[in-house]
C-alpha cells in the first residue's frame, strides 16, 4: 500500500524531471521561417550535408527543423505559424531507457539528454521512441567538399556513419561559458551566451537560458499563460515552451 | 442419436472388411517394421548420393546466399545503413520484420517438440527433429537479421555484459537488452534440446557407417552405447529440457513483443502484444513445419513411410486452432485500440486499412484467417500434403505481412505529422531473400548429415502401440513406457 512518504518521493521525482536547468522559449508568432537557425545549427555542430540524393529521400540531417502546416481545405487554405522543432531536452525522456548501450543518457550536471556518439551502436530504438522525431541518424559517411572542412567547429565531435545524433542545446557553449565564469569566480550571467539557433534568429523568436533561475528572461517568458509544451500529455516534461497566437 | 449409432456401425463394418490393414496403412505407430530395416531406411535417406537436382538447388541457394547475404551485408557494413531503405520515421524496416518472422518460425519447432512431448501426443514422434532443426536454423537467421540492422555492427559486443575497464554495462532498462538475453538463452537451450534426442540416432548412424561419416558420428554420439543407465540419464535430461524450454519459449516472443509494446508509439503501445505475438509466432511456425514436412516427404527417400497423411491431418488441426487463436487476439487488439479513440491511433488504423498499403492489411486477414479456416475444417483436405503445405505458405505470407504492418507501416504514422513518410525497402530485399536461402541451405546440408527422423522414438512408439481385439471390436491400445 502506498504510504504518504511514498507519494512524496514520487512528487520529488516528478519535480526533478519537471525542473531542469537549461530551457528555451520559442515564439511562433514572430518566427518568419527563414531557416537561419537551421543553418547556424549546422555550422555550429558540424552537421554534415547529405547531398541532393539523400536529401530528396528525406535524410537531410538537421538538429532543428522548421515545420510548416496549413489549416482548412483548398482553396480556403491558411498557413499556421511556423514551428521550429528540436530536441525538447525532456526531463523524463522516452529515448533514454530504450538504448541498450547507454549511449543516450541524462546528464546530472546540465539536466540535458546527452548522446554519447562513441558509445552508439546504431539500434535506432531511441529515434523510434522519440515522440518529437528530432533525432537524426548518420546513414553514411558524408563527404564535405572543399572548402567546407575549413569551417569545422573544433569544439564539437565529428560523427561517423551508423551513429545517432541530436540537438545538445549547444553544450559546448554552455561549458565554455561555465568555465569562463568559474575562472572569474562568478556564476554564469543570463544573456552571457546563447545557443547557435537563438543567436542567429533575426526575429529574436528563440530565447535560451537558465530556467532554474527565476530572474532570467527565459524563465520569466516560460511562465506566461499562453505558453504551451508539446506532447506534454505523454509525461516527458519537455523543457521548451512555445508561444502561438498570443 | 439413432443416426449417430448407425453411422458408427457402418464405420465398424468397414474396419472388419479390411481387417487391421486399415489401421496399419493409416497410422505409423501401428505399422511396425523390424528395427534393422527401419534404421537402414533412415540411413539410406541420409547417405544416398545427392542427385543432380539436389546439387542444382544447392548451387542456386549458395549463389543467393553469397550475393544476398554476404556480399550485400559487406556492402551494408562498408557503405553504411544508408543503402537500405530505412529512414525517418521508419527507422526499423524489413530487418526487424525478418527478425520477428524468423523468431516466429523458430517457435514451432520447440512447440511441437516440447509441448507435444510433455503431453505425450503420439503423432509427434516422426517429425520432432524436423521441427527442432527449424528452431535452431531459424534463430540463426533471426540473429543475422537483427545484427544487419545495427549502424555499427562491429561493436555489437557492447550489447553484451562483459567485464571491462570502464565498468560500462548494457542498459537493463532497454527491451533490446532483454531481447538479446532471451534469444541467446533460447538458441542455446533449443540447440541442447535438439542434440539430446539426437544422440541415440547418432550412435545408430555411427554403427552403420564408414569413413569420414564414422568419425563424424563417433565424435557427436559422445560414446553412447545404449546401456540402461545411459537411457535413464537421457530420458531425465530430455524431460527436464522439455519442461524448462516451454517457459523460455513463451518468454522469448513476449520479450520480442515488448520491443514494440514498451515504446510510446501509437499502434505499438498495447498490453495484449505479448500473447498476441506468441500465438502469431506459433501460427507462422506451424505453417513452416508443414511446408518442411511436405518437402521432406516429397524429395527424400523412404520418407513416405514415416510421414503420412495422418501427420498432416494432426498438424492441420493444430493450425486451425492456432488460426482461431490468432484471430481472437487480433480482433481483441484492434477492437480496444479502435474503441480507445486516441487521435493518433485512429489515424494509424485508417492508414492500415485505407492507406496506400491497405492491400497488405486485407491480404493478411485473408492469408491468416480466411484461407486456413476455409481449408482446414475438412479432414479429407487436411490430409492432402500439398494442399496443407500451400495453406502453410499462405499463413507465412500473412504473418510476414502482419509484422510488416506492425513495424514499418505503423512507424509511418507518429505524433509529428511533419515527418510522416512512406518506407521503401532498398538492400533489405536481397538480404531478406539471403536469410531465407541460407535457412534452406542449412536445412539441405543437415538432411544429408544427421538423421531427420528420430528413429528410436518411432520404434519406441511402435512398441507401445498395439491393436487389441475386444470381442469383434479392434481397439488401439497404448502402454505406458516410462
Amino acid at each position: 500500500m502506498a504510504t504518504v512518504s511514498d507519494l512524496k518521493i514520487t512528487e520529488l521525482k516528478l519535480s526533478e524531471a519537471e525542473g531542469g536547468k537549461w530551457g528555451m522559449v520559442i515564439d511562433q508568432d514572430i518566427c518568419t521561417g527563414c531557416q537561419a537557425c537551421v543553418a547556424a545549427c549546422a555550422m555550429e555542430n558540424n552537421i554534415p550535408f547529405v547531398g541532393d540524393e539523400d536529401s530528396g529521400y528525406g535524410r537531410s540531417m538537421h538538429w532543428i527543423r522548421i515545420e510548416r502546416f496549413w489549416e482548412g481545405e483548398y482553396p480556403e487554405v491558411k498557413m499556421t505559424p511556423n514551428q521550429p522543432m528540436l530536441c525538447q531536452q525532456c526531463g523524463s525522456a522516452t529515448c533514454e531507457p530504450v538504448c541498450p548501450a547507454f549511449a543516450t543518457v541524462h546528464s546530472q550536471a546540465e539536466q540535458l539528454n546527452l548522446q554519447v556518439y562513441n558509445r552508439c551502436v546504431g539500434t535506432r530504438y531511441c529515434a523510434n521512441n522519440c515522440p518529437y522525431q528530432v533525432r537524426s541518424f548518420n546513414w553514411r559517411d558524408y563527404q564535405r567538399p572543399e572548402p567546407l572542412p575549413n569551417q569545422f567547429n573544433p569544439d564539437v565531435t565529428v560523427r561517423r556513419r551508423g551513429v545517432m545524433e541530436k540537438c545538445t542545446f549547444c553544450i559546448q557553449r554552455i561549458h565554455k561559458a561555465q568555465d569562463k565564469a568559474k575562472s572569474e569566480g562568478r556564476e554564469v550571467v543570463d544573456g552571457e551566451f546563447t545557443a547557435a539557433c537563438a543567436q542567429a534568429c533575426p526575429a529574436n523568436a528563440i530565447t535560451f537560458g537558465r530556467i532554474d533561475d527565476p530572474e532570467s528572461l527565459v524563465s520569466q517568458l516560460s511562465k506566461q499563460a499562453h505558453g504551451v509544451k508539446h506532447l506534454e500529455e505523454l509525461g516527458t516534461f519537455p523543457h521548451i515552451t512555445y508561444f502561438k497566437g498570443g | 442419436m439413432t443416426y449417430d449409432k448407425k453411422e458408427k456401425k457402418v464405420v465398424h463394418a468397414e474396419h472388419h472388411a479390411h481387417g487391421d490393414d486399415h489401421f496399419r496403412e493409416k497410422h505409423l505407430m501401428l505399422d511396425p517394421l523390424p528395427r534393422g530395416q527401419m534404421n537402414d531406411m533412415v540411413m539410406e535417406s541420409m547417405t544416398e548420393p545427392p542427385t543432380w537436382k539436389f546439387w542444382l538447388v544447392f548451387g542456386i541457394l549458395s549463389v543467393i546466399v553469397a550475393y544476398g547475404l554476404f556480399y550485400s551485408w559487406a556492402r551494408l557494413i562498408i557503405e553504411g545503413v544508408g543503402i537500405a531503405g530505412v529512414n525517418r520515421p521508419s527507422y526499423w524496416g524489413i530487418f526487424l520484420v525478418n527478425t520477428v518472422f524468423w523468431i516466429g518460425i523458430s517457435h514451432a519447432g520447440t512447440f511441437i517438440s516440447a509441448i507435444l512431448r510433455v503431453f505425450r501426443a503420439e503423432f509427434r514422434r516422426p517429425f520432432t527433429r524436423a521441427a527442432e532443426l527449424m528452431t535452431t536454423f531459424g534463430l540463426v537467421q533471426a540473429g543475422f537479421s537483427i545484427f544487419m540492422h545495427l549502424g555499427r555492427v562491429w561493436l555489437f559486443y557492447w550489447l553484451l555484459p562483459y567485464p571491462n575497464e570502464r565498468m560500462l554495462w548494457p542498459n537493463m532498462h532497454s527491451p533490446l537488452s532483454w531481447d538479446l538475453i532471451a534469444i541467446t538463452t533460447y538458441l542455446l537451450s533449443s540447440t541442447m534440446y535438439l542434440f539430446l534426442p539426437l544422440i541415440p540416432d547418432l550412435a545408430m548412424a555411427r554403427d552403420k557407417s564408414t569413413g569420414w561419416r564414422k568419425i563424424f558420428y563417433r565424435t557427436l554420439a559422445l560414446g553412447f552405447r545404449g546401456t540402461e543407465g545411459e537411457w535413464a540419464h537421457l530420458r531425465n535430461a530430455m524431460n527436464i529440457f522439455a519442461w524448462a524450454i516451454i517457459p523460455v519459449m513463451f518468454s522469448v516472443h513476449t520479450i520480442v513483443s515488448w520491443d514494440f509494446a514498451a515504446a510510446t508509439r501509437p499502434g505499438w503501445n498495447s498490453t495484449i502484444f505479448g500473447p498476441y505475438f506468441i500465438v502469431g509466432a506459433l501460427h507462422s511456425g506451424m505453417g513452416a513445419v508443414i511446408v518442411v514436412l511436405a518437402i521432406i516427404r516429397a524429395t527424400m527417400k523412404n520418407m513416405k513411410y514415416f510421414i503420412r497423411p495422418e501427420h498432416f491431418d494432426a498438424i492441420g488441426k493444430l493450425m486451425l486452432v492456432i488460426s482461431m487463436g490468432w484471430a481472437y487476439f487480433f480482433f481483441n487488439d484492434y477492437m480496444v485500440q479502435w474503441y480507445g479513440g486516441d487521435k493518433w491511433t485512429k489515424q494509424l488504423l485508417h492508414f492500415h486499412e485505407g492507406g496506400p498499403l491497405g492491400w497488405m492489411w486485407f491480404a493478411m486477414l485473408i492469408c491468416n484467417i480466411a484461407i486456413p479456416w476455409a481449408v482446414l475444417w475438412n479432414p479429407k483436405w487436411r490430409s492432402i500434403p500439398w494442399l496443407v503445405s500451400m495453406v502453410g505458405i499462405f499463413i507465412n505470407v500473412g504473418m510476414w505481412l502482419e509484422r510488416y504492418i506492425i513495424i514499418p507501416i505503423s512507424l509511418t504514422i507518429n505524433r509529428m505529422p511533419f515527418t510522416w513518410r512512406m518506407y521503401t525497402p532498398g538492400i533489405e530485399i536481397p538480404l531478406g531473400i539471403g536469410t531465407l536461402a541460407f535457412f534452406c541451405l542449412l536445412y539441405m546440408a543437415a538432411s544429408k548429415l544427421i538423421p531427420l527422423i528420430p528413429v528410436w522414438e518411432v520404434q519406441e512408439g511402435q512398441m507401445a502401440h498395439k491393436l487389441t481385439k475386444y470381442g469383434r471390436e479392434t481397439v488401439v491400445t497404448v502402454s505406458e513406457l516410462e
